[in-house]
């Protein structure tokens, strides 16, 4: 436990996930989970998993966001017409 | 239960959890220690049967049953999504509103969309090699089709991406695994047993017995699932309405 | 010193859990459900790690010139972030169907609902 790179990644990824769940707007909770995804790639990497870190990188970085992009985008369009019907 | 109520419940519920794993991660191996003993045997196991990549002989050969369960969730799951947003009687589909993008990104996404498709390619073919194998290879393939949705538009997609064909590719890739599995069972041995094919020579592409084999079925099916999952999310963002109110 | 990595991962779990907890849009306790999930891999990664050691990928390494870190846990970890993200597909499509249901996201007007 005396590389120092692996401590400051470790912190990066604790600090990243409390902001993961602190954000309360689903749509920048994507962002940061995305922003989460990379730093959690890079600490995969440094622990000397790159198989791990590819598919997190791919994972996390690029189609969980999206998937949550795509239903908030879902679930707005539909309180947007409801609104306008009303 | 009012939402006071319930916070304290979960304060005292995760200060409880909170000692409990604290206490259990004192106890742990320390980080960074020398006592592998797993590892070592699967190491020595991945090297006896000529297979560069330990996790990818782990996951295709020693594992490999395990991995068949992993499929399975994953084909579930894919099949519950599309049973969940299949479009219903009160919807109809609307025409997607064209939206700006701004030219230099097209231009990039049309770019780099064929290097990704080749580096997702790349990687699943190499899994027994290097870094990589079909579960990543298959997700970095699928969401690089999906780069033309930002490049073209959303018919250019879905041109190109004939769901229900993706549908079938998704369901051969589970029973490929499972063919591949029981063809070890007819040639005499264990279900899903790597003793069917040659090791070959190490570290070439065609080492490792049946690891490439159930490497290429696997990514084969995550990617399918992949790209069956998007499109049934960017369906329902993009094109299907309700018709009236609720 | 040694446990740090340990409690990154437990730190990661609890937070994740209380973001569950607490959230007043469904879609956003998916987003917190991940941050759990991301938590398992942290541990498994830790408990694997190897002083010194590099990975267990034998293409450009002579085997047995160099301790390589446990590879049973990096393939757990590997398969589960794949699978994971396929699961959180499937919540989020029941989080669709609930909005299309009963026109909210949000879990306590939801129970308020049902009552």
């Amino acid at each position: 436990m005396d590389d120092p790179l692996i401590v400051v990644t470790l912190l990066l990824v604790a600090a990243c996930a409390t902001a993961a769940v602190a954000v309360r707007d689903p749509e920048r909770q994507a962002l940061v989970l995305a922003v989460l995804g990379t730093t959690l790639a890079v600490l995969f990497t440094v622990l000397q998993a790159p198989d791990v870190a590819l598919s997190q990188l791919a994972v996390g970085s690029a189609l969980t966001p999206l998937l949550l992009l795509l239903s908030v985008r879902k679930v707005r369009r539909r309180g947007r017409k409801k609104d306008k019907a009303r | 239960m009012t939402r006071r109520v319930r916070l304290w419940i979960l304060a005292v519920g995760g200060a409880g959890l909170a000692a409990l794993l604290v206490a259990a991660c004192l106890e742990l191996p320390g980080f960074g220690g020398t006592s592998h003993p797993y590892g070592d045997r699967a190491v020595r196991a991945s090297l006896a049967r000529r297979t560069a990549n330990t996790i990818a002989s782990i996951n295709f050969d020693q594992r490999a049953f395990d991995t068949l369960g992993e499929m399975s969730i994953l084909f579930a799951s894919v099949l519950g999504t599309v049973v969940l947003l299949r479009q219903t009687r009160d919807e109809r589909r609307a025409k997607p509103e064209p939206a700006y993008v701004a030219l230099p990104v097209r231009r990039y996404a049309l770019i780099v969309l064929p290097v990704a498709l080749l580096t997702g390619l790349y990687v699943i073919a190499h899994g027994q090699l290097s870094p990589g194998g079909g579960f990543q290879g298959g997700v970095v393939a699928a969401t690089a089709l999906h780069l033309l949705y930002l490049g073209a538009d959303y018919r250019a997609l879905e041109r190109i991406r004939p769901v229900g064909l993706y549908e079938v590719g998704d369901a051969l890739a589970a029973s490929a695994y499972l063919v591949t599995g029981l063809a070890g069972l007819i040639g005499g041995a264990a279900f899903l047993a790597n003793t069917l094919l040659p090791y070959g020579t190490f570290n070439t592409l065609s080492s490792g017995g049946t690891v490439p084999l159930l490497n290429a079925a696997i990514g084969m099916e995550v990617a399918c699932a992949v790209v069956v999952l998007l499109a049934r999310f960017l369906d329902q963002a993009v094109e299907i309405e309700q018709e009236g109110g609720t | 010193m040694s446990v740090l990595p340990y409690l990154v991962a437990v730190w990661i779990f609890l937070v994740g859990c209380y973001g569950i907890a607490t959230s007043r849009n469904l879609i956003h306790a998916v987003g917190c459900l991940a941050v759990c999930q991301s938590a398992t891999y942290v541990l498994l990664l830790a408990v694997g790690y190897r002083d010194g050691g590099t990975a267990p990928v034998f293409s450009d390494v002579k085997p047995g010139s160099r301790p390589v870190v446990d590879p049973v846990v990096q393939a757990l970890a590997l398969t589960d972030v794949v699978v994971g993200a396929t699961v959180t597909a499937l919540l989020l499509a029941l989080v669709m169907q609930v909005s299309k249901r009963h026109g909210t996201v949000d879990p306590d007007e939801l129970s308020e609902l049902r009552g």
